[in-house]
């Protein structure tokens, strides 16, 4: 399921005291991930313009020393709407990924902890979940009621609920199988217990990896939604529906077409970058 | 030793019945149930309730959720796939042709990617870590990172605004010539290839290095075998079955592709007809629609599967 190829994971690393060292390319992602982040924390503190006002005369103006990347189809500042937009791109997406592995993960755990029909019925259900393809499901639920933030958030979890949990319920079988896990049964443990003591501990890493993969996932198919109209609604604006606002701009190659699917891949990339170049400690079962 | 396969295969085909059922309830339950009453968004907010009342009844929305499901569901088994609320025209007449302009799209694209994802997938697994390989990786890696409507984007960039070769989102209805017909598929086929072999690529590498790794390919290596013919003679054949289930995989990334790549070059397929269905609320039509969908998925990963089963000679 993951993106990640365990080869490019370098020998090149060298042991560190403090356990966990990042590679170069590892840390050119991290830095680029803490930039958006900072951005979204900050941006009504930055941005040049405010972003609802139109202040170039021209629209879908080129890049200048006034406006960075150029103008939108309205003359608004294309600079100040991209970091306003990280607000709502990074900020439901990670929402969205917290619910969706959090949920997924505490199901999988329980799922592999209890077994019997509980497993059986929680993962045949998910599975058949899972057989619904993401953009069709997000399709279907904003035709249903409509899209709001609170709403795409919790369609955006539910729709990567059911990879997580196939991911920690694979993980935490095999931990279950362990001799410490079942010394701790034999002691009487209740399941809270073993989950929360025994397994959870040992799966954490991985876990955390296929997070930030998901978070990828969730990164794009929002954008997607966004981009058809079905996500951010207006006045509001994340990355993809500020493609979508001036696709109008492409046959002029105006920047303000390109400018918010480079914020896009700049970030998901960065993920990417960062997970396939993580301590092998931290990811070693992940594959 | 054959009816264990059999017997695999029966119970894979099982569970894709039942995951259909399942998904069936899951498209029906999202909706109809939830808030949004379909009488007065049919007939607006001006609307008397008598009126509302009357339709209520017509359309059966008083009956419990559980017959109207039925109801629905065996409609579909008989091919009724009802009325749709916006035009009043059975939902049938107007995904007819658009599923199979979908279908064209989607069998040019198979035509194109296949070939071009196998050969740089196994080529890229059998020079591994070779510069070669990295650059494909790292490009396959960069198609999958990005959204689809950049892909799309940046194809008509290259192609219309600084190359010239093709006109900018556009869609002709007809077609006169073999250069009109280039001209409408050109620009969605070359969008949806890249998407579809990035991840074809990328399945199929894996596959043939997994294969690459096992003791027997050691053994040809020990023994002298050259390079190519260990890798044809001697991974490749057992290989086939994986790969062949990453295409069948990978396929089905189709089905997210073409939602954006019919959006956004005006398609006229069955997702545009779709995402315009969700603009107008038209339930019948979304479900109908979603319904197509779900089973190309299913049909989809449910053949990998099997094909996965047939091609694993312990089985056997």
């Amino acid at each position: 399921m993951t993106m990640t190829s365990s080869e490019t994971t370098s020998e090149r690393m060298t042991g560190s005291r403090f356990g966990y060292r990042f590679n170069i390319v590892g840390m050119i992602g991290l830095s680029v991930i803490l930039f958006w982040a900072i951005v979204a924390i900050f941006a009504p503190l930055i941005i040049p313009y405010p972003v609802g006002e139109i202040v170039d005369l021209d629209y879908f103006g080129p890049m200048s020393a006034d406006f960075w990347l150029g103008s939108d189809y309205l003359g608004r500042d294309m600079f100040s709407r991209i970091l306003m937009g990280a607000r709502y791109t990074v900020g439901i997406s990670l929402a969205a990924v917290t619910i969706a592995c959090f949920s997924g993960v505490v199901l999988g755990m329980i799922a592999a902890v209890a077994g019997g029909w509980l497993d059986t019925v929680l993962s045949r259900f998910l599975d058949a979940l899972n057989s619904i393809p993401s953009k069709l499901f997000g399709l279907v639920v904003v035709a249903a009621v409509g899209s709001s933030i609170p709403v795409l958030i919790l369609t955006l979890s539910v729709i990567y609920i059911p990879g997580s949990y196939r991911f920690a319920r694979a993980l935490a079988v095999n931990i279950n199988a362990m001799d410490f896990v079942t010394v701790a049964r034999i002691r009487g443990e209740s399941t809270w217990y073993l989950i929360r003591s025994e397994i959870l501990p040992n799966i954490v890493g991985p876990v955390l990896a296929d997070l930030g993969i998901r978070f990828v996932f969730i990164v794009l198919l929002l954008s997607g939604l966004s981009f058809l109209g079905l996500g951010v609604q207006p006045p509001y604006a994340d990355w993809g529906a500020l493609v979508r606002e001036n696709i109008g701009g492409l046959p002029f190659g105006a920047p303000a077409v390109m400018a918010p699917s480079f914020a896009i891949a700049s970030l998901t990339i960065s993920v990417n970058l960062l997970i396939d170049n993580l301590p092998k400690k931290i990811r070693d079962r992940s594959e | 030793m054959n009816n264990r396969v059999l017997s695999l295969v029966l119970s894979r085909l099982l569970i894709a019945l039942i995951t259909l059922v399942i998904v069936s309830f899951a498209v029906f339950f999202a909706t109809t149930l939830l808030p949004g009453d379909t009488a007065t968004i049919l007939l607006g907010q001006a609307a008397t309730p008598e009126a509302v009342e009357g339709l209520r009844k017509a359309m059966h929305l008083d009956d419990p959720a559980i017959f109207r499901f039925l109801r629905w569901i065996v409609g579909l088994l008989q091919g009724d796939l009802g009325t749709s609320y916006a035009n009043d025209m059975p939902v049938a007449d107007l995904i007819g042709g658009r599923f199979i302009n979908t279908l064209k799209l989607a069998g040019v694209t198979a035509l194109f990617s296949v070939p071009i994802a196998l050969t740089l997938g196994i080529s890229s697994a059998m020079l591994r870590g070779s510069l070669y390989d990295r650059i494909v990786t790292v490009m396959t890696i960069g198609v999958i990172s990005v959204p689809e409507f950049m892909i799309a984007t940046s194809a008509v960039l290259i192609f219309a605004v600084y190359l010239k070769w093709l006109p900018a989102l556009s869609f002709a209805n007809e077609i006169h010539s073999l250069s009109d017909m280039l001209r409408i598929y050109a620009m969605p086929v070359i969008t949806l290839t890249f998407v579809i072999s990035a991840q074809m690529i990328r399945m199929t590498r894996a596959a043939v290095i997994e294969t690459l790794n096992t003791p027997y390919v050691e053994m040809a290596l020990l023994k002298g075998a050259s390079r190519p013919r260990m890798v044809l003679r001697h991974a490749l054949p057992n290989a086939l079955g994986p790969i062949v289930n990453a295409v069948a995989l990978s396929l089905s990334y189709l089905l997210g592709g073409v939602i954006i790549v019919e959006t956004i070059f005006n398609y006229p397929g069955i997702a545009k007809l779709m995402v315009d269905a969700v603009a107008t609320r038209d339930l019948p039509l979304i479900q109908s629609c979603a319904m197509i969908f779900c089973l190309g998925y299913l049909l989809l990963i449910t053949t990998a599967d099997i094909i996965a089963i047939l091609s694993n000679p312990r089985l056997r």
